[in-house]
C-alpha cells in the first residue's frame, strides 16, 4: 500500500498499472493526454508489463481494444468528449460482442462550440451503447472503480466506462493510497473469458444475423446489463472488505436522516453538492445528497427505496437532452419513478454545462429555486 | 447467475449459403482420359469443389461458372447446359 | 515450388455465397495454403463477409472476426500487439499466430486508409492482404478510391471522372518490412510472396488483384483470364519491396524496362461492361489514348523507382 498525492489522471493510470492489464492503446485528448502519457513511461520504465498501441485516432484505439479483448487480454483504453464520440460506433460492437474492457472517460464538454471543459453530454451520449457507465468524484474513488471495473467487466462480460470531470477530477491534486500487488490479486482473478479468438477454435465471429438471430442477443444484453448492477454492488462491498474504502453503491448518500429534498447529480457536482446541502440545512431546510455513481443500468427500486412518500427529487443534470426539460437524469428518473408520481414531485435543470462553475452557493440558490417550483 | 453469456459465433459449415449446385445453368464435365493432373482446375475453383485427387466435382456445391473449363490446358473439362428439373 | 506441391489445407468450405467466378474465394485458397493452420483473419464489411452465410453458419474455417469497416487496420495490429504481450507475460504458450487482414479496397483505399497508414508507419505485426475488385463490389458496384477512370459504377454512371489511387505505392513509401502486389494469374507468385511475408515479422502489406465479374461485367469463366490481361497490359504491377526497396517482377519488369510490349489496353477493356460507355462514346480514341499514356507513365515511374 503506498500513500500518492497526485491528480485524478495519475490515479487512473496507477490503477491500469496495479490491475496487470495487458494491452493499452489510446489516444491524447485533453483532458485526459496525462493517463496515456504516464502509462505509456510506467511501461518504458519496466514498471508496467503491458503493450502499448499509440494509434493514430480514438477509433482506432477503441477498434484495437476490442480486438485484444477479443484474443484474450486484459484491455483499457482513455478518452474523452470528441474522442468518445469518434469512437461510438465500436463501443456498440463491443457491448454486444461481450468483449470485456474498461475506458476512463475525462468528462468534457463536446464540439461545436469547441469547449475543453467538464460536463457530461458526452459520457451520456453513450447511454444506448450497452456499456455500463460508473461516475466517480475523488483521486482514490477514480483508482478504486478502475480496479472494480476490470472485476466487473471481466464477470458479466459488459464493457465498463469509468467517467470522472476534466480538470475539476483528473487535474486537481489529491491524496490516495494504492494497493499492494497480493490484495489486488486477491480482488481480481486472472481474465478467464468464455470465449477467446485462437487459431484452433477456427470459427466466425461477429457474422451476419436475421432478424429473427438478432433478437436473443440484444435480449440477453439487456438483461445482463441490468444483472450487472447487482455485480457492481456485491464487488463495491467486497472492495470496501479489503481496504476499508466505500464509495457508495449505486448511489453516495449524503445526510438521509429525515430528509425531504434529495439533490441528485453526478461526478465531481456531487460532492460539492454535500457543501450545498449543509448550507440549506443550516436554513432548516431538510435536504440530502444522492450522487449517482452508476449511471447504467440506472437504478429504479434502488432510487425508489432511498426516497420516502411525499419526497421531492431535485435533479442536477451536467448534460442536456435538447428540446426537453432538462437532461439525461430527470428523463431517467421520472421514468424509474412513475409509479409514484402521485407521492413524488420530481424536478431538474441542467447546469455545470461546459465547465461552468459550481460552487456550493450556486447549488444551494438553485436547489432553493427548484424547492420553491416544487411546493406550488 | 446465469453464467451463459450469448455471442456472435458461427462454426464452418459446409453449404453455409445452400446448396450452391442450384445455381448453375451449366455444368462441368470432366474427362479423366484428357487429364494430365496439372492441378489448375483444383487450384482455381472458387468453391473447393474439384477434388484434388481424381478431379471429380462436387455437384452439389459447383455453381458452374466455367473458369475449370476456361483454364484447362487439356480440354478436360467441357461447360454443357445444365438440365432442367 | 509447383502447384503439386500445395497443401490440401482450405480456407473455405464449399458452399459459400460468393457470385459464380468470384476471385476472392479463389485467393483465400491460395493464401491459406502458404499460410497454414496458426492464423487469426480479421474481417471488414466486404464481399467476403456478405458471402460468409449467416450466423450460425460461416464458409470459411480460419479463425475470424468481423470488425466494422474502419477498423482493420487498428484491430489487427491490436491484436498482435496483444498476443505479443500475452506471449511474454506467460499467459499463452507454444508458437505465435499469423495475424492478417482479408479485406476489400473500400477497407483498404477508403474508409480504411488512416488505420493502415498508422499501421504502417508503426510497423504494426500482421499481413494486411487487400483484395480489390475495383468497386464496392458487395453493395453492388459503387465507385472506390481503388476504380479506375471511365469505369462505369452505380455511383459513377457516365463512368469515374478520374483514376484512382495507387494504394500500393503509398504503403511502399511507408517503408515498412514488405509490400507487394499480386495477381491471381501468377498464382505461384502470389504465393511465393505470401509464404515470403509469412516469415517476417511487423507490417506487411499484399494487394491482390480481383477481376470482379459481377460489377466489371464479364462472364464468369474469364476471371483468370482477365487477372492475366491485366498484368500483361500494364493495367496492374506485379511487384514488391522490402522496407522502400523496390523490385518489379516478371512480366511487369519485362513492362517496364522495355523487354516486351504491353499488349493494347483496348482488348482488355472492351471485355468489360463496365468500359461499354466509354466505347461507344465519341470521345473513345481520346480516352483510349489517355489510358494508354498513363499505362506508360505509370512504368516509367515504376522502373525509375526501382533505382532507389
Amino acid at each position: 500500500m503506498s500513500k500518492v498525492f497526485g491528480s485524478g489522471n495519475t490515479a487512473c493510470a496507477l490503477a491500469v498499472k496495479d490491475a496487470d492489464v495487458d494491452f493499452v492503446a489510446a489516444y491524447p485528448i485533453t483532458p485526459q493526454t496525462a493517463v496515456a502519457e504516464k502509462i505509456a513511461a510506467y511501461i518504458a520504465e519496466g514498471i508496467m508489463d503491458a503493450n502499448y498501441l499509440p494509434v493514430e485516432s480514438e477509433h482506432s484505439a477503441a477498434s484495437a481494444i476490442a480486438a485484444a479483448s477479443a484474443v484474450g487480454a486484459r484491455v483499457f483504453t482513455a478518452t474523452a468528449s470528441q474522442g468518445l464520440l469518434y469512437m461510438h460506433e465500436i463501443l456498440h460492437y463491443a457491448a454486444g460482442g461481450r468483449l470485456p474492457m474498461v475506458m476512463a472517460n475525462v468528462n468534457r464538454a463536446v464540439n461545436a462550440p469547441w469547449c475543453l471543459y467538464a460536463d457530461h453530454q458526452d459520457a451520456v451520449s453513450q447511454r444506448d451503447t450497452g456499456w455500463i457507465h460508473i461516475h466517480t468524484a475523488s483521486n482514490q474513488e477514480i483508482y478504486d472503480s478502475i480496479l472494480l471495473a476490470f472485476k466487473v467487466t471481466e464477470e458479466v462480460q459488459i464493457p465498463v466506462m469509468v467517467n470522472y470531470d476534466g480538470f475539476l477530477v483528473s487535474h486537481s491534486m489529491m491524496p490516495f493510497e494504492t494497493l499492494d500487488e497480493n490484495k489486488i490479486k486477491e480482488y481480481l482473478p486472472p481474465f478467464n473469458p468464455s470465449w477467446r479468438l485462437h487459431p484452433q477454435w477456427g470459427g466466425t465471429f461477429g457474422n451476419v444475423t436475421y432478424s429473427e438471430q438478432y433478437v436473443p442477443y440484444r435480449e440477453s444484453l439487456t438483461r445482463d446489463v441490468k444483472k450487472a448492477g447487482e455485480v457492481i454492488v456485491r464487488c463495491a462491498k467486497e472492495y470496501q472488505e479489503l481496504t476499508g474504502r466505500w464509495h457508495g453503491g449505486y448511489f453516495d448518500v449524503y445526510r438521509l436522516e429525515d430528509a425531504s429534498f434529495f439533490l441528485l447529480s453526478m461526478g465531481s457536482m456531487g460532492k460539492e453538492m454535500e457543501l450545498a446541502v449543509d448550507l440549506l440545512r443550516k436554513e432548516g431546510i431538510p435536504a440530502a445528497g444522492l450522487r449517482l455513481r452508476v449511471f447504467c443500468p440506472f437504478p429504479k427500486e434502488e432510487l425508489s427505496v432511498l426516497l420516502p412518500d411525499g419526497a421531492k427529487l431535485l435533479v442536477f443534470d451536467r448534460n442536456l437532452v435538447y428540446g426537453s426539460a432538462a437532461g439525461v437524469l430527470l428523463q431517467e428518473s421520472r421514468a424509474a419513478l412513475y409509479e409514484r408520481r402521485d407521492d413524488l414531485r420530481i424536478t431538474g435543470i441542467s447546469v455545470g454545462l461546459g465547465g461552468e462553475d459550481l460552487p456550493a452557493v450556486l447549488l444551494a440558490d438553485r436547489a432553493r429555486q427548484m424547492i420553491q417550483e416544487v411546493e406550488k | 447467475m446465469d453464467k451463459k453469456i450469448v455471442q456472435p459465433i458461427s462454426r464452418p459449415t459446409k453449404g453455409a449459403c445452400g446448396r450452391t449446385g442450384t445455381w448453375r445453368s451449366q455444368r462441368p464435365v470432366f474427362e479423366a482420359p484428357l487429364c494430365n493432373g496439372c492441378l489448375i482446375c483444383w487450384l482455381y475453383c472458387p468453391e473447393a469443389a474439384i477434388s484434388r485427387e481424381d478431379r471429380s466435382i462436387d455437384y452439389e456445391y459447383c455453381k458452374g461458372c466455367g473458369i475449370c473449363a476456361e483454364e484447362c490446358a487439356k480440354n478436360a473439362i467441357r461447360m454443357v447446359k445444365e438440365e432442367v428439373k | 515450388m509447383k502447384i503439386k506441391d500445395l497443401s490440401s489445407l482450405e480456407y473455405i468450405t464449399p458452399g459459400t455465397g460468393a457470385c459464380a467466378g468470384c476471385p476472392s474465394t479463389i485467393g483465400l485458397r491460395i493464401i491459406g495454403k502458404a499460410l497454414g493452420k496458426n492464423t487469426i483473419g480479421f474481417l471488414t464489411p466486404s464481399c467476403a463477409v456478405a458471402s460468409m452465410g449467416l450466423t450460425p453458419q460461416t464458409c470459411y474455417t480460419f479463425s475470424a472476426l468481423n470488425i466494422c469497416f474502419a477498423s482493420a487496420g487498428a484491430s489487427a495490429g491490436g491484436a498482435a500487439m496483444a498476443l505479443d504481450a500475452l506471449y511474454r507475460k506467460g499467459k499463452l504458450q507454444g508458437e505465435k499466430p499469423v495475424v492478417f487482414n482479408w479485406v476489400g479496397d473500400g477497407g483498404t483505399y477508403d474508409i480504411g486508409f488512416q488505420g493502415l497508414s498508422g499501421s504502417a508507419e508503426r510497423n504494426d505485426d500482421y499481413i494486411h492482404f487487400c483484395y480489390n475488385n475495383e468497386a464496392y463490389s458487395n453493395t453492388g458496384n459503387q465507385r472506390s478510391g481503388a476504380t479506375p477512370q471511365f469505369a462505369l459504377t452505380t455511383t459513377s454512371p457516365m463512368g469515374k471522372e478520374i483514376g484512382q489511387k495507387n494504394m500500393p505505392l503509398l504503403m511502399l513509401e511507408h517503408r515498412p518490412p514488405y509490400v507487394a502486389t499480386a495477381s491471381l494469374g501468377y498464382p505461384m507468385d502470389l504465393y511465393r510472396k505470401v509464404e515470403k511475408a509469412k516469415n517476417i515479422s511487423g507490417f506487411r502489406y499484399i494487394e491482390i488483384h480481383m477481376p470482379c465479374c459481377t460489377s466489371w461485367r464479364f462472364p464468369p469463366a474469364d476471371t483468370i483470364r482477365m487477372s492475366k490481361l491485366a498484368v500483361q497490359t500494364g493495367a496492374w504491377l506485379l511487384w514488391e519491396g522490402e522496407y522502400g526497396k523496390l523490385t518489379l517482377n516478371g512480366v511487369t519488369a519485362s513492362l517496364a524496362e522495355g523487354r516486351k510490349k504491353p499488349i493494347s489496353m483496348e482488348g482488355y477493356l472492351k471485355l468489360q461492361g463496365r468500359f461499354s460507355t466509354m466505347f461507344k462514346s465519341p470521345e473513345k480514341e481520346k480516352h483510349l489514348a489517355l489510358i494508354e499514356a498513363n499505362i506508360q507513365r505509370e512504368l516509367e515511374f515504376m522502373a525509375g523507382r526501382a533505382k532507389l
